[in-house]
């Protein structure tokens, strides 16, 4: 991956602040995203990733800060901004009236592309969104999943040099969810840059070059996936024992770890590195304790979006606190 | 964007969407058309006969002369009342907030509903002017005052249909966007439309005398029946720019706020 001030900036926002009356949706958000990456915001409910693209796509004016979508200023030339943007929303913007292809009819006109160029465009949306038979049903009739789809065939038909997706995979089945995915790689490989917000993690993960996770209306962390993984201390060591005073004496060595007598295991937390699995076991050594076996799982973003967010709903603090020393 | 070319093409593109939804969905048309239609049976078939008697010999020919251009100001106003409650139901659907995003010419979106309810209210006031013939219009006007007439109303409905258009992204609610258009359909009945104003006692004439339906529909009496006057026409022309020019402006407006819906 070329170092991060070597791509141009697709947005650039600094200390973006949104107040609806006393409600604080965001309080100084910095956000910067290079031109072609998949950015992903993930953040918990409320935190204010619909309000981020909401400014970002100039439907909301922001109390404070400023933003740039290719050098264009959202607030001084929403229209040089709007030329560039594509918008998927969380909630569908499709018109219940009109069937499919007079959806992307619509999107055509208002793109003034030429007839031929309207009617490719159309067909291979259908085909690509797998709409093709609904193509002239009204939307109303149309399941959940299909009206998201056809949401995004009407973003893509201007062929939008950045896309905004809020939440593009919720309610979709697990095939439409791949197709989704297949549909975005395939529009980075285009060129085309990409934030999304998402709560499934692994999405972020599998997807995203870059991750920000945003809290309370601000910024909490921002880098790559694995970037963010060494920052968090989430990863685990399962070790499991023979007998049972050699777990007892294990467990002694690592206070706070988490017990489990059924199968004879202790849980530690660990960075899941070479170096913190070595430490562990030195440690079980010069104690004489005997460990028969040992499995390590790396921290994944689920346990980021916990440690900096704060709001592990479990009751797995005891892994939390055992850290290896 | 504010290329002429680009405001006629989107405003174009926003009209074929209304008319679609007025096809598809063609109960606020029907029920713009119900109101006039019954109002000229009641006023004319019920009412006509005393009312008429009323009149005595100020006017010419049957009520029906004297109370259609009364009945054609309510069509307009009663059209216009449908779309104040479509724009309100619309403004409430994702696809507007995706046009907000989108580079066309922003007000192009109430431009095509204005330009819809101004032909739905063509249709209908044809509608109203086929029912009068059949209750015994008759007319004297000849066929430069019929096209006066025409352009008087076409212009009244535009003017109304910004009104309702901006009332109906005032309201939170469409029946709140109904009330507000529903004080349109009322106040002709305060003017010149069914009986003339110096009928009327002092406070009440006062108001009817001055509200802009009064010389519209003078105005639109005197082309039907061939005695046009310039005078009241030029205030009622100036009355429908005016309303027209500030609820644009105003309908716009509202349009340019942060969008209310989450998309
Ligand atoms: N129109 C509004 N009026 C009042 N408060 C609002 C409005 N829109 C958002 N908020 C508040 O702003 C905060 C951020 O909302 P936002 O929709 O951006 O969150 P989110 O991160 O997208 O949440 P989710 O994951 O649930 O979609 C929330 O507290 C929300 O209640
Ligand atoms: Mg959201």
């Amino acid at each position: 991956m070329p170092p991060k001030d070597a791509r141009p900036l697709a947005i650039e926002a600094v200390g973006l602040a949104k107040y609806f009356g006393s409600q604080a949706a965001l309080t100084g958000l910095d956000l910067i995203v290079p031109e072609g990456s998949v950015t992903a915001l993930i953040g918990p409910n409320g935190s204010g990733k619909t309000t981020t693209v909401r400014i970002l796509s100039t439907l909301l004016t922001p109390n404070a800060g400023r933003a740039t979508v290719f050098g264009h200023d959202l607030v001084a030339e929403p229209e040089a901004v709007r030329a560039s943007i594509g918008v998927t929303g969380q909630f569908s913007a499709v018109d219940r009236l009109l069937t499919g292809r007079e959806n992307l009819a619509l999107m055509a006109r208002l793109q003034h592309l030429r007839r031929a160029v309207a009617l490719e465009r159309i067909a291979g949306n259908l085909e690509r969104f797998e709409l093709t038979e609904a193509a002239d049903r009204p939307v109303a009739t149309y399941s959940g999943g299909m009206r998201r789809r056809l949401d995004l065939a009407m973003t893509l038909m201007g062929e939008p040099r950045v896309v905004f997706l809020d939440e593009p995979t919720a309610g979709l089945d697990p095939r439409g969810r791949l197709v989704l995915w297949r549909i975005v790689r395939d529009l980075v490989a285009d060129g085309v840059t990409i934030l999304l917000t998402t709560q499934y993690l692994e999405e972020a993960d599998r997807l995203a070059d870059r991750v920000a996770l945003i809290d309370r209306g601000a910024l909490v962390a921002e880098g790559t996936p694995s970037e963010l993984k060494k920052q968090s201390p989430g990863g685990r060591i399962r070790l499991h024992f023979a007998e049972e005073d050699a777990l007892a004496a294990a467990a002694v060595e690592f206070d706070g770890a988490e017990r489990n007598e059924s199968d004879l295991s202790l849980e530690l937390a660990s960075d899941g590195s070479v170096d913190g699995i070595r430490q562990v076991l030195d440690r079980l050594e010069r104690r004489g304790i005997t460990v028969e076996s040992l499995s390590a799982q790396p921290p994944d973003l689920d346990d980021v979006f916990f440690a900096l967010t704060g709001n592990r709903p479990e009751t797995s603090s005891a892994v939390a606190s055992g850290v290896v020393q | 964007m504010t290329n002429p070319t680009l405001i006629l093409a989107d405003t174009a593109t926003m009209l074929r969407r209304d008319v679609r939804h007025a096809v598809r969905f063609p109960m606020l048309t029907i029920s713009g058309l119900i109101m006039p239609v019954l109002f000229l049976l009641l006023f004319d078939g019920v009412f006509g006969h005393t009312l008429r008697a009323g009149l005595g010999n100020t006017v010419s020919g049957g009520y029906i002369n004297y109370v259609l251009p009364g009945i054609l100001v309510m069509t307009a106003a009663s059209v216009a009342e449908a779309t104040a409650l479509g724009v309100n139901a619309d403004m409430g659907e994702g696809i507007i907030a995706r046009f907000r995003t989108m580079a066309i010419w922003r007000p192009s979106v109430l431009a095509g509903q204005v330009v819809g309810s101004v032909a739905r209210t063509l249709i209908t006031g044809a509608a109203v002017c086929f029912f009068a013939l059949a209750l015994g219009l008759s007319t004297n006007g000849k066929a430069l005052d019929w096209l006066a007439a025409i352009g008087l109303f076409v212009l009244l409905s535009f003017a109304l249909s910004w009104l309702t258009v901006a009332f109906g992204l005032l309201a939170k609610t469409p029946s709140g966007a109904n009330s507000l258009a529903l004080i349109l359909v009322v106040l002709p009945f305060l003017s010149s439309a069914f009986v003339p104003t110096a009928t009327m006692p002092p406070g009440v004439r006062a108001f009817a005398e001055y509200q802009p339906f009064t010389p519209i529909i003078d105005t639109l009496r005197g082309l039907l029946t061939g005695t046009p006057s310039g005078q009241h026409g030029l205030v009622a022309v100036a009355w429908c720019v005016g309303i027209a020019v500030v609820a644009s402006l105003w309908a716009v407006k509202l349009y340019n706020r942060d969008s209310p819906i989450a998309i």
